[in-house]
């Protein structure tokens, strides 16, 4: 019997493990017509899944966390038991504003704390408050921003105007002069960049090295009512990541995601990504980030509740929500390794034997207890070189700079 | 009631605007959600703002709501969470709507489900629209296959368009899809069509 699924995505390159799920019959192997639904807002695709049109969502994950806490308009419990990537982010500016950054780009990438204080100094060359689009409120990618941004001592609500737009139109309001630069989710990034308007500044993958970024989100009710179904999606998930993951099909699903109705931009921009070959100022030749988005390996899909956590300690951070026990709670339950547990339990792929962690612990690779197989973590630390320990919030949150 | 409409086609706001107008509503803006589009409607101080589902300036929209100090009450994604009916309707219609809180429901729902009419109503037109343009081109691609056929075998053209409609009877196909085959084999052999 053959399971009808509807899951809504945006066009970015890392829609690429529902895309493959669906067109290498990853889906279709476990019984599950998958219909994958294009929407062109985050707010829409929240609403799609808030309102029952379709079962499940590639989601920014602090929107699953926003939207279960009632920060975003109509509050509905949702439930992520598997997150779609990691990484895949990258800030850019306009070549006037980046000429007063360390101008070779590789140095410029490496270094995010140096190019941070050089972004807070550029701002008083700038003579008016800089414009930086962000794709929401409540995405990874504005959580970074903020995170960078304070580090150097510029304080994201005055010091410079965040403006929300979603990642297909960045490339023409930047060409209209209305903001001075993005960040946001490939390949938008790397458009800008190739048309000439826009220079890399900063990649997520170096301001947090393993940065949470998209999950799986579903109405936790209907994720409860049909364990079966969830089960053997995520089954197909994660055979589509490993699928993802292995270069030698890098170029066939940059092929895939090029369609119009996926992500609808040139092949090779989308490669880039997918291979961490960066191309950071036009014409320039790529900077290597082999871990720019990572789909499957040292169990990336794994949702740890420490990573729910954290993104709650930004929400708090930035006055978005109030901190207190029960609100904590709440958000770390968006995450759910149990059922990533249960669907995946008689697989081959990799279990950590945790659910939670101290993140931005990991230096080097480490190879940690794994109920099967062998499971090696990546480097996963801030730049700043803060841990953020899941049982210690307040602790965490008062070693920022007071009121910040 | 002050009723501000965001909407990038002006044909779907005209057809959006002369409903609402018709029953009686008579305070609309329609604002194109180009450039500076929120500070506009922070202006305008709406009761109700009316959007294309679709739009991609939803996100921008919401996080002006959220911040915004200009207006003064808060709006929510529709007005009463409790009508899942309604909301399923607008939603299949592509409408989203945003209303102050406050306001009360009766006067908001005939607004809502007239939006509903008209954007489904619209997307029939367009529907229609785009029907005939694949028509067009239908009828494009069999001439052209059709004069291929006269060309090539010295037929007249009834003789070409029969020898197109049994084809595509043998093979169970629509005499279009039978028409496009023909042109590409006649192209990939050096035909070039005409």
């Amino acid at each position: 019997m053959t399971t009808d699924l509807k899951i809504a995505f945006l066009p970015l390159t890392d829609a690429a493990v529902l895309v493959a799920a669906r067109e290498r019959g990853f889906a279709e192997e476990e019984g599950i017509a998958l219909e994958l639904v294009r929407s062109t807002s985050w707010a829409t695709l929240r609403d799609r899944l808030v309102y029952g049109q379709v079962h499940a969502a590639q989601m920014l994950a602090p929107l699953a966390v926003a939207v279960t806490l009632g920060l975003s308009q109509q509050p509905a419990a949702l439930a992520a038991p598997y997150k779609l990537n990691v990484n895949g982010n990258m800030l850019v500016m306009t070549s006037d504003f980046a000429a007063a950054l360390e101008p070779d780009v590789a140095r410029r990438i490496a270094d995010p704390l140096g190019t941070a204080h050089d972004f807070a100094a550029a701002i008083g060359l700038w003579r008016r408050k800089p414009v930086i689009g962000v794709v929401h409120r409540f995405s990874s990618h504005s959580l970074m921003l903020r995170y960078w941004l304070a580090s150097a001592g510029v304080d994201p609500d005055k010091d410079v105007v965040l403006r929300v737009l979603p990642p297909s139109l960045t490339v023409e309001a930047m060409r209209a002069g209305e903001i001075d630069g993005f960040i946001a989710g490939e390949p938008w990034g790397s458009a800008a960049v190739e048309a000439g308007l826009a220079e890399t500044v900063a990649i997520g993958e170096r301001i947090w090295r393993r940065g949470v970024e998209k999950v799986l989100a579903f109405r936790e009710p209907w994720l409860e009512e049909n364990p079966d179904i969830v089960d053997r999606l995520l089954r197909a998930l994660a055979r589509a990541a490993a699928w993802c993951d292995d270069g030698g099909n890098h170029a066939m699903l940059a092929k895939l995601l090029a369609q119009p109705r996926y992500v609808d931009q040139p092949a090779d921009l989308i490669a880039r990504a997918l291979s961490g070959q960066m191309v950071a100022r036009a014409g320039e030749a790529a900077v290597a980030n082999p871990d720019f988005m990572l789909f499957s390996r040292e169990a990336t899909p794994f949702p740890w509740r420490s990573q729910a956590l954290w993104i709650y300690s930004q929400l708090v951070r930035w006055n978005m929500v109030e901190h207190d026990a029960a609100t904590a709670a709440k958000a770390g339950a968006v995450f759910r390794p149990d059922v990533y547990r249960r669907a995946l339990a008689n697989s081959d792929v990799a279990m950590p034997g945790a659910s939670m962690k101290l993140e931005g612990a990991v230096d080097l690779p480490l190879a940690v207890g794994s109920r099967r197989g062998e499971l090696t973590l990546g480097p996963d630390r801030f730049f700043d070189g803060r841990v953020f320990d899941p049982e210690r919030i307040e602790d965490y949150l008062a070693g920022f700079v007071p009121g910040r | 009631m002050r009723i501000v409409i965001i909407d990038d086609s002006g044909l779907r706001a005209t057809v959006l605007e002369e409903g609402l107008r018709e029953a009686g509503y008579d305070d609309i803006h329609i604002v194109p959600p180009r450039g500076a589009f929120v500070a506009r409607l922070e202006r305008m101080a709406p009761d109700v703002v009316l959007m294309d589902l679709g739009s991609p300036s939803r996100d921008t929209l919401e996080e002006m709501l959220t911040v915004s100090r200009a207006l003064a009450r808060p709006i929510a994604m529709f007005v009463d969470q409790s009508d899942e009916a309604m909301i399923g309707a607008a939603i299949d219609a592509g409408v989203s709507a945003y209303v102050v809180d406050g306001l009360r429901k009766e006067r908001v729902k005939p607004v809502l489900e007239l939006a509903v009419r008209r954007f489904n109503a619209f997307a029939k037109i367009q529907g229609e629209l785009d029907e005939a343009r694949t028509a067009l081109s239908d009828r494009k691609i069999v001439d052209r296959a059709k004069s291929i056929l006269m060309n090539q075998r010295s037929l007249s053209e009834q003789d070409a368009y029969a020898l197109l409609r049994s084809a595509a009877m043998n093979q169970g196909k629509k005499i279009v899809e039978v028409s496009q085959a023909l042109i590409t084999a006649s192209d990939l052999l050096g035909g070039g069509g005409l």
